[in-house]
């Protein structure tokens, strides 16, 4: 296990430093400079600009600045927003998107995990067909609808829930954590249906069932811990596709989270934000895929015991 | 021959049994019909404003209603279709050629390069690629042409696993040996003897690719990186029902109900593909 984990975080480095370079240069072939939208300023002013933000030095020197910056945790100056680090940014941003994220996938695992399980324990009743259903609809209405419709029905026809905000209101953060949570909860129930109906109809669970284990035992115990794990191996690439999410989630509900961060940064060509990010979100993407595999191996003890 | 033929005309009598898929099937034809003929079959040019008119609901003249510069709904949901629909096969179309190469070499290959080659996919997955389309569309501008290859270069990934576990299960049989040594180059063993054989599982994973293409272009039209205006796509409609929705909300439901449709089309027809060409998977 250890080994597996050291040599796959061994792995992530390189991975994440060619990641970093790719986009670095990828934002450098970008038409125009990034003082070129505003209204036309002087040569003098442009050069101290550019000495300022150290765009007058080669493209080279730029690049190995930035990379032992980053490692320093130092993203660079904000281009559109002066007198802001990227890094500042990241951390006013990440604690609202780390918070939506976790209501989401709380609310995707619940719902998911228990109408999975249910459904594969009540197969071919109204039990399975109808969660299942609704599973459907949850996995064909992207969340670019389903934030809308839950606005439209909840907020301006009901007017029961604020339409928008994060934190400002009472029960501001139900209607973003349910659109975002929704989706992963339609994949985590068809999983966690498909995993359980998989394991139970396996002979250690007959075994169980024939000990005189209770059924409620038999469930909990023994099912589930190799029916949830196509759950667990799921939940690492959720979460980059929760990041991904977000970006609409907090721009349908205005919140000033890090996705907003990142869509305004795309429409301004703030490109040291978009850098930082991009190489922040996918930091954080690798190292959650490597976090969810690892428990993903540690619950099925044929590769447990095999590493 | 017989024996492969055997396997599509059953999965073709098991495909025409399941009435999800069938209905599925039947819906995607009908979009795809109504998208081809958009120009002879709209009731207006997508572009066509009556601004006097402005937003209206449905209406006999407007069956769905007009936007906010008096354009008809239902003729902007037809052309959407167009675009909507080409970046979903086209896109997927891009994804099928390079993860079908990439996982026929490496299957086939084994060895070295096969061990590289799907270090190389482990890698690429575990990567937020929206972010990286994101990336190109601002750097590079927001062409249609580059959006087809960017989501069509993200999606490939897993379409070369399944290949590569297709051919892996290939290569040692008796029809793959003998055609070896029979001295057949390369790539006409790709091309008549490996590719016939993992025809099934490529259709399954193509009609699951498309709805997940036309999801991802869908969410970046609506955070206005995907389509531009003039054109539109079912993704930009989306965008501009919301923009509106407070006062007519009639320009949200119609392109989302029709969008969430062809989804649902697309999920029971690729399922039922699924199913019936290969029985053993339909409990799950």
């Amino acid at each position: 296990m250890l080994n597996i984990f050291i040599r796959r975080l061994l792995l992530a480095i390189p991975v994440l430093l060619a990641v970093a370079s790719l986009t670095f240069f990828l934002i450098k072939l970008a038409p125009g400079g990034p003082f070129d939208a505003d209204k036309a300023v002087s040569p003098q002013v442009l050069k101290n600009l550019n000495e300022a933000y150290n765009l007058d030095a080669s493209e080279w020197e730029q690049y190995v600045d930035y990379m032992s910056g980053i490692l320093r945790g130092d993203f660079g100056p904000s281009f559109r927003f002066p007198g802001r680090s990227v890094s500042e940014m990241i951390a006013t941003g990440l604690p609202v998107t780390f918070e939506l994220a976790f209501y989401a996938i709380l609310i995707a695992l619940l719902i998911g995990v228990s109408s999975g399980v249910l459904a594969a324990l009540k197969r071919n009743t109204f039990l399975d067909f109808i969660p299942m259903a609704i599973a459907m609809i949850g996995i064909c209405v992207p969340t670019f609808l389903m934030g809308p419709l839950l606005v439209l029905i909840f907020g301006i026809n009901l007017e029961i829930l604020p339409v928008s905000g994060w934190g400002q209101l009472p029960g501001d953060k139900i209607l973003p954590s349910i659109t975002l949570g929704f989706a992963y909860a339609a994949y985590i129930a068809r999983l966690s249906r498909g995993g359980m109906l998989e394991v139970l109809n396996q002979d250690f669970i007959r075994t169980a069932r024939a000990k005189g284990l209770t059924e409620r035992n038999v469930v909990i115990k023994h099912a589930m811990q190799g029916g949830l794990i196509p759950v667990v191996s799921f939940l690492g690439p959720a979460i980059a596709g929760l990041l991904a999410g977000s970006f609409v989630v907090e721009t349908i509900f205005q919140i000033p989270g890090l996705g907003r961060f990142y869509v305004e940064a795309a429409f301004n060509r703030d490109y040291t934000m978009i850098l930082g990010t991009t190489i922040f979100f996918s930091a954080m993407i690798v190292f959650f895929n490597l976090l969810s595999d690892l428990a993903a191996m540690w619950l099925n003890p044929r590769s447990r015991d095999a590493s | 021959m017989s024996n492969s033929s055997t396997l599509w005309s059953d999965a073709i009598y098991r495909l025409t049994r399941n009435k999800a898929a069938m209905f599925g099937a039947f819906i995607l034809l009908i979009l795809i019909a109504s998208a081809a003929l958009a120009p002879w079959i709209a009731p207006y040019s997508y572009s066509f404003q009556n601004l006097e008119l402005g937003a209206s609901p449905p209406s006999a003249d407007h069956i769905l209603g007009t936007d906010v510069l008096g354009r008809d709904l239902l003729s902007r949901i037809l052309y959407g279709a167009r675009i909507s629909l080409l970046v979903g096969f086209v896109a997927t179309g891009v994804a099928l050629v390079i993860g079908v190469s990439w996982g026929i070499i490496a299957g086939y290959a084994g060895g070295k390069v096969d061990s590289i080659m799907m270090r190389i996919v482990d890698v690429l997955y575990g990567l937020p690629f929206i972010i990286f389309i994101i990336l190109l569309m601002v750097i590079f501008g927001r062409n249609l042409w580059l959006l087809f290859g960017a989501i069509g270069a993200v999606e490939w990934l897993t379409m070369a696993r399944i290949v590569r576990g297709q051919v892996m299960g290939l290569k040692n049989q008796e029809f793959v040996m003998a055609a070896k040594a029979m001295g057949v180059s390369n790539f006409s063993m790709f091309r008549k003897h490996l590719l016939p054989n993992i025809l099934g599982p490529i259709a399954v994973y193509a009609t699951l690719t498309i709805p997940q293409v036309m999801l991802l272009e869908g969410f970046l039209s609506f955070l206005g990186l995907g389509i531009q205006p003039p054109m539109s796509s079912w993704g930009t409609l989306i965008k501009d029902g919301v923009e509106s929705m407070e006062e007519f909300s009639w320009l949200l439901i119609y392109p989302g109900i029709t969008f969430t449709i062809t989804l649902f089309a697309l999920n029971f027809f690729g399922d039922g593909l699924r199913d019936a060409l290969d029985p053993k998977t339909t409990d799950n």
